[in-house]
């Protein structure tokens, strides 16, 4: 017990020392303006902020969307237990997100000016419509959590019957800007280094961040299961495993592929830095989780999973950054690297939704589903096994 | 309807006496003395490539690729030719800059309301039917404003009257689907900074290719998801039917 009180105390210490920074790089941010706080550049106008706030925030939170269609829209109520803490992930990603845009945008008063100012054409407008209607939904997926605390069963059930309608309305948009991210990438075809610059960009930027929000589910639960001492959700951790490792196999074909139609598998053997950090990347992020996570063994471990999942998150938060800074800086032929108040903006707002998380799913029914609906809960292993004995009947009667 | 207009720049004829940045500056109420380089100060700069002159400015390009990804459209293509930015409209996420394949775009980076700077064309002196402050100020003709046509005319004009003086090509003439800002030179264009390798159509053709696509993604997956729901919902419906019967029967038979 004991040991746990002091690991706790470090991580408090180490909170307050990041916020304290993040605050006075806010105060640099806002008086003195972008070019005396980042290392950003008319030759590298996007930096950390866009890579690893904005892209990876959005990627991490893909969970969200994948799994609500698991659970409602494809039905597998057995994924229930542990929806409410990805999407208070997922949503916690989003509003992050934005407050890290506040920081990027030179003009971030205009911020809410794709409402009434339109460029269809721009990559950029569609995925600032998607992400404003997004985290709309989010909120609404999010609200019943925060009206069983006050006991609103009345609304609860109103949202619950426009729920399937608005978690279709939420796969749609997450679709779509999920994939726009990358779309950002399709207009500086002569920048953006061959390795990462492809027309289906779009595409492996969506399927990229379902292996990643995947993995999110892992690592999140993973995390919470310590901080809260809860039981770990094993047997559905595992299946959402069994998904990551899908889609990080359709993503490494596509890749080959890919790099095949355009004949550029001879930059894979060129030693230059782009070559050593795409092999970095795919090493870490698809060849070694998959090799881990397709063994069962492995799967059913805690610690398995959960290395598993941390090297898909890491690998997916350095492809975002390749394609923002690496891939980018050959072109620039200037080097790009974040300045100090650039690190301490992005690792504040890390530590605002880990707090923020921690905060809210002690003080809201966020992990207490199992209490509400253990009945349903049951019910539904109860078909599922069902199932399982079911398949395997058929099984050996086929043999 | 105002014919599109347009600047020939004769890299040959340029002496480098940098009238064209002083005009410049004068008109757009620029700041600071000589620069080398574009700046949000400069709107226009001379680079010196052992000995010949370039004269940098943005293209103006008829299908713009800054344009096309503005999220709030801040920059607009005027018919008579001038790109032009509303910094009121702007949010400042810097795509334009990203995305510009001359790099042309600077950023007020040291400013707390910071603007992209670029040339504007002159399009106030261009609405009183004047020619851009800088051909008017350029001594050897090297920058020569018209209608964008007759430019064209004159630049091929120019490389049959001397043939071999010229490279055989007007550097803007298709780049990225064609600008208003035409370049000759008698040196191989590589040699003086500019990307000869840019596509002959818009940039923004290659985004349109994608977000072209979201009306039947979102219909066709919309359709699909509320399928695949209405599905699965009636199986689990079917199955928990089954189980309460199933349930039923064997109460009665317990009783």
């Amino acid at each position: 017990m004991k040991k746990v009180f002091t690991t706790f105390g470090f991580w408090k210490i180490v909170a307050v020392v990041l916020m304290t920074a993040g605050l006075y790089s806010t105060y640099v941010r806002y008086v003195h303006g972008l070019g005396a706080s980042t290392n950003l550049s008319d030759q590298f106008p996007w930096g950390i902020w866009i890579g690893f706030d904005v892209l990876c925030g959005v990627g991490l939170a893909a969970g969200g969307f994948t799994l609500a269609a698991i659970v409602y829209i494809f039905n597998i109520k057995r994924f229930e237990p542990i929806i409410r803490p990805t999407i208070l992930t997922a949503f916690l990603g989003y509003l992050l997100v934005i407050v890290g845009l506040s920081y990027d945008l030179g003009r971030p008063w205009n911020l809410l000016r794709p409402w009434n100012l339109w460029n269809p054409h721009s990559v950029m407008f569609e995925v600032a419509w998607c992400v404003i209607l997004y985290t709309t939904v989010l909120s609404l997926e999010f609200l019943p959590v925060i009206l069983e605390k006050f006991n609103l069963h009345r609304t609860i059930k109103f949202i619950k019957r426009i729920s399937i309608p608005l978690i279709i309305l939420g796969v749609l948009l997450s679709t779509l800007h999920q994939s726009s991210l990358g779309s950002l990438y399709l207009i500086v075809p002569e920048k953006l280094y061959p390795l990462w610059y492809s027309a289906y960009i779009p595409v492996f930027f969506y399927v990229s961040a379902i292996a990643a929000g995947c993995a999110m589910i892992i690592f999140e639960s993973f995390l919470s299961s310590r901080a809260f001492n809860r039981g770990l959700e094993l047997n559905l951790l595992s299946e959402i495993a069994r998904v990551c490792v899908v889609m990080l196999g359709v993503y490494a074909t596509m890749k080959i592929v890919d790099l095949s139609d355009r004949k550029m598998f001879s930059l894979l053997l060129q030693p230059r830095v782009e070559t050593y950090m795409y092999w970095l990347e795919v090493i870490i992020g698809v060849i070694l989780p998959f090799a881990l996570l397709s063994s069962a063994k492995i799967r059913r471990s805690p610690n398995g999973l959960f290395i598993g999942a941390s090297l898909v998150v890491l690998g997916f938060i350095m492809n975002r950054m390749n394609i923002a800074i690496t891939g980018m800086e050959g072109w620039a032929g200037a080097s790009y690297f974040p300045s100090l108040t650039e690190f301490s903006i992005t690792l504040m707002i890390v530590t605002i939704g880990f707090t923020a998380f921690y905060f809210i799913a002690k003080y809201f029914p966020v992990f207490t589903y199992e209490e509400h609906h253990e009945k349903e809960v049951a019910h539904a292993g109860v078909a599922w096994k069902r199932d399982i004995e079911s398949v395997s009947q058929m099984a050996e009667v086929n043999s | 309807m105002s014919k599109k207009k347009a600047l020939l720049i004769d890299l040959t004829l340029c002496v480098g006496c940098n009238a064209c940045q002083a005009a410049c500056k004068e008109v757009n109420k620029l700041p600071g003395d000589e620069e080398k380089s574009l700046s949000p100060t400069a709107y226009t700069a001379l680079q010196e490539y052992d000995g010949v002159f370039v004269r940098r400015m943005c293209q103006h390009c008829d299908d713009p690729t800054c344009a096309s990804v503005c999220p709030v459209a801040a920059i607009t293509k005027m018919p008579e030719g001038p790109v032009v930015y509303d910094a009121e409209k702007c949010l400042g996420c810097r795509y334009c800059i990203q995305a510009c394949p001359f790099q042309v775009p600077r950023y007020e980076w040291s400013s707390t309301t910071p603007r992209m700077q670029k040339c504007v064309f002159c399009h106030e002196r261009l609405a009183q039917g004047l020619p851009t402050a800088c051909s008017e100020a350029c001594p050897t003709g090297a920058t020569k404003f018209g209608d964008r046509d007759e430019l064209i005319k004159e630049a091929y004009e120019r490389m049959n009257a001397e043939p071999g003086k010229y490279i055989p090509r007007i550097y803007g003439e298709h780049e990225v689907g064609g600008t208003s800002v035409l370049y000759l030179t008698s040196v191989p264009f590589e040699n003086l900074g500019f990307n000869t390798s840019l596509q002959t159509t818009p940039l923004s053709q290659l985004t349109w290719n994608a977000l072209s696509k979201i009306p039947g993604i979102v219909s066709v997956g919309g359709v699909m998801l509320f399928g695949i729901w209405w599905i699965t919902n009636r199986r689990d419906e079917v199955k928990k039917f089954e189980q309460r019967m199933h349930d039923r029967q064997q109460n009665n038979g317990s009783q």
